[in-house]
């Protein structure tokens, strides 16, 4: 038997900058894509002769005369056994490692060896048809997913016990509440028995309890022996389920080591944030957005933290103003800032920098990731959003003294004392 | 707890993509019930919510007949071979209907399982192949429809009607090996979509369907020939009517322009194969 799980050398992806944008658009809309198909090429290659850099900026990496590096030269083993986390911003090339792990695209060049059976989770449900019940879909899907039907038919019970469907087994999944169906989906894949599994941010979606029980299956898994990568943006569950982690950023391999030591050292890199490139709107140009803690490297909660904008308007701006507003990676938003509601800023000429900011005296946030998301005044009531998101991090910290907080607790922290009656 | 891992692993090279892939059969025979959920997935999901069911594998067909034997039979009068119109068509709509659903289903299959194709691996073999067989269930329930007709017709079919699995398989094989390409090509160019329907249209009246064979100029045989779905088309009448005498020559040019545009549409299938989950 191999002492390797996974060996990768030298692997790079490269994409063309036109292909990813057709990608993107046609995952919102199918039919809209394949109307506007034969424009495609023409509109692809516009941008990338503009050298408009602006949608790039999103995804973070490494241009190169219309061609994005998604990965560029990643090398790493992992032993039979281990549990490895991957981070990394969005885009930084996490999910292109475990598309070409998982065989679903081709590397560029390099090449990696992956021993025994794979299992890959790159989203919860692949295949699922809502007008089948919940028994064929288990088969369908565990077959989708590599699992034979002997195999199936051996994890049928456990897999119908663990989504909690026994009464609703017969019945099609158009008809399963959200929660049951995802507790299937993830089920049929939670049970195969496969050497190495390769999980994809599968526990970002769904509700807590949801995500509590998918956490329990994850590390139960991964202490029967089997090789588990893992990539979230949840650095409590990382650091719950992961020995290591490989930190990913503009598609290179930046550190491994234990989880907690790496991850505090991705923290520290990622906060503060400055983004290096410039982010357009049409009368702006943003050039670095900040989110920094004044107590040191890392953002906690509960910290005193300064968020510093720095932009160059194009056009005489009058009154200067910002709207800040703070969401979940899920894009929900948890807060706003409307600078107007605290002072005003002097005029600024077209092509003078404007620096605007806050201070957040105490940071209410739970650790976890969060985006900024911002708004720049361009006249009395024009405003206009910046096209990019600013993600920042809040570390793990212990926040009511003894142990840490999981999704349970939600995502804001309460500045809280308990007491008793007399 | 005692799931352990056989002692031999198996291990995936993965590389980068190369000019000349391997075919992979043998993984698509790995893959075989995969094949299967897919095409029962199919058959299972095609006439549900649908007020008639199954019989709309019927009603297609026996319409195109009554429509065909109305104008082409009745009003053009065009010959049958001596045979009753109404069963000479029908005879000849049961394959081409099989064909045509196949082609069409399996162009349309790998944009149509995107969600698949970009985020499970499997060989993408599996998806054009299961569309196909998807219509084997139609063509079933049609056939015992033809069978009906020719005993009302008091036609018995002689010992040639053993042939009908083998041009059954050869149409099935013509609709993958021109779907294949179709397939791969539509990933790549969407406008592929749209020429299907008009491709199948076109290709109907290319086909002895509502017309014998035998009224085609001799000096355009050759050409004619080089339509695979004349040899099927004449291969069901012959082992089903037994007109014409024997569609031997045609069958073979059929089968050997199969071959060829099989194979061609397998290396080609495999090649694009690479970077379906790039661009779908």
């Amino acid at each position: 038997m191999s002492n390797l799980a996974i060996r990768c050398e030298g692997l790079s992806k490269r994409y063309r900058i036109g292909a990813s944008l057709e990608r993107y658009k046609a995952l919102r809309d199918v039919i809209t894509d394949a109307a506007a198909a034969p424009f495609r090429r023409l509109r692809g290659a516009s941008r990338n002769g503009s050298g408009n850099h602006t949608h790039v900026a999103n995804t973070q990496a490494i241009v190169d005369n219309g061609y994005i590096w998604a990965l560029d030269d990643v090398s790493f083993e992992i032993k039979p056994g281990e549990v490895v986390g991957i981070i990394g911003r969005n885009g930084a090339g996490k999910s292109t490692l475990l598309k070409i792990l998982s065989r679903i695209t081709k590397p560029t060049s390099g090449r990696a060896s992956v021993y025994g059976r794979v299992g890959s989770l790159l989203e919860v449900g692949t295949g699922f048809h809502p007008e089948l019940t919940g028994r064929e879909n288990i088969f369908l899907n565990g077959a989708i997913l590599g699992m034979r039907r002997s195999e199936i038919n051996r994890k049928f019970d456990e897999i119908v016990a663990f989504a909690e469907v026994e009464k609703f087994i017969d019945t099609p999944v158009k008809h399963y509440s959200s929660g049951m169906y995802m507790r299937l989906a993830f089920g049929v894949a939670a049970h195969m028995e496969t050497e190495v599994l390769i999980v994809d941010e599968v526990l970002a979606i769904g509700d807590a309890q949801f995500q509590k029980k998918c956490f329990q299956r994850m590390s139960e898994i991964g202490r029967h022996g089997r090789t588990i990568l893992f990539v979230s943006h949840n650095m409590s569950a990382v650091r719950t389920i992961c020995e290591q982690a490989l930190i990913v950023d503009h598609g290179r391999l930046l550190a491994r080591g234990e989880v907690n030591q790496t991850i505090d050292q991705y923290l520290a890199q990622v906060n503060p944030q400055s983004e290096e490139e410039n982010v357009e709107t049409p009368t702006f140009r943003v050039s670095s957005v900040q989110v920094t803690s004044e107590t040191g490297p890392v953002i906690k909660t509960f910290d005193p933290v300064q968020i510093k904008v720095k932009f160059i308007p194009k056009i005489d701006i009058a009154d200067p103003g910002m709207f800040v507003s703070i969401l979940t990676v899920e894009s929900r938003r948890l807060a706003g800032l409307d600078f107007k509601d605290f002072t005003r800023a002097a005029p600024v000429e077209a092509g003078q920098t404007c620096e605007l900011g806050f201070t957040i005296e105490s940071l209410p946030l739970l650790p976890g990731t969060y985006r900024l998301e911002l708004h720049l005044k361009n006249s009395r009531d024009m405003v206009e959003l910046v096209p990019h998101l600013y993600e920042f991090e809040v570390a793990e910290t212990q926040v009511y003294g003894g142990r840490k907080l999981d999704h349970w607790f939600g995502k804001v922290g309460l500045k809280a004392n308990a007491w008793i009656g007399d | 707890m005692s799931t352990e891992s056989s002692p031999l692993l198996s291990v995936a090279h993965i590389e980068p993509s190369t000019r000349w892939p391997s075919l992979g059969l043998n993984e698509v025979w790995d893959y075989r019930e995969l094949l299967y959920f897919l095409t029962w997935r199919d058959i299972k999901v095609r006439y549900k919510q649908t007020v008639l069911g199954a019989i709309w594998a019927i009603i297609q067909p026996l319409f195109m007949m009554v429509v065909f034997s109305l104008f082409f039979g009745r009003l053009a009068g065009v010959p049958s071979d001596g045979v009753p119109y109404p069963v000479f068509t029908f005879c000849a709509l049961l394959p081409w209907q099989l064909f045509a659903h196949a082609l069409t289903e399996s162009s349309n299959s790998l944009v149509g399982n995107r969600n698949l194709i970009t985020k499970v691996y499997f060989p993408r073999l599996v998806v054009p192949i299961s569309a196909v067989l998807g219509g084997t269930v139609d063509f079933a329930i049609s056939f015992v429809i033809l069978l009906a007709l020719m005993f009302l017709y008091g036609i018995v079919p002689a010992w040639q009607v053993v042939a009908v699995p083998g041009l059954v398989l050869l149409a099935v094989t013509t609709a993958l090996a021109v779907g294949l390409w179709l397939a791969a090509l539509n990933v790549k160019y969407r406008d592929v979509r749209y020429t299907i329907n008009f491709l199948v249209q076109f290709w109907l009246f290319a086909t002895p369907v509502a017309y014998p064979s035998s009224i085609v100029p001799a000096k355009w045989r050759v050409l004619y020939g080089l339509n695979p779905m004349v040899g099927v088309v004449d291969g069901f009448r012959w082992a089903l009517l037994g007109k014409p005498e024997s569609p031997g020559l045609p069958l073979l040019v059929s089968l050997i322009v199969v071959l060829l545009l099989l194979v061609g549409g397998l290396y080609y299938f495999r090649r694009l194969e690479q970077e379906f989950a790039d661009i779908v």
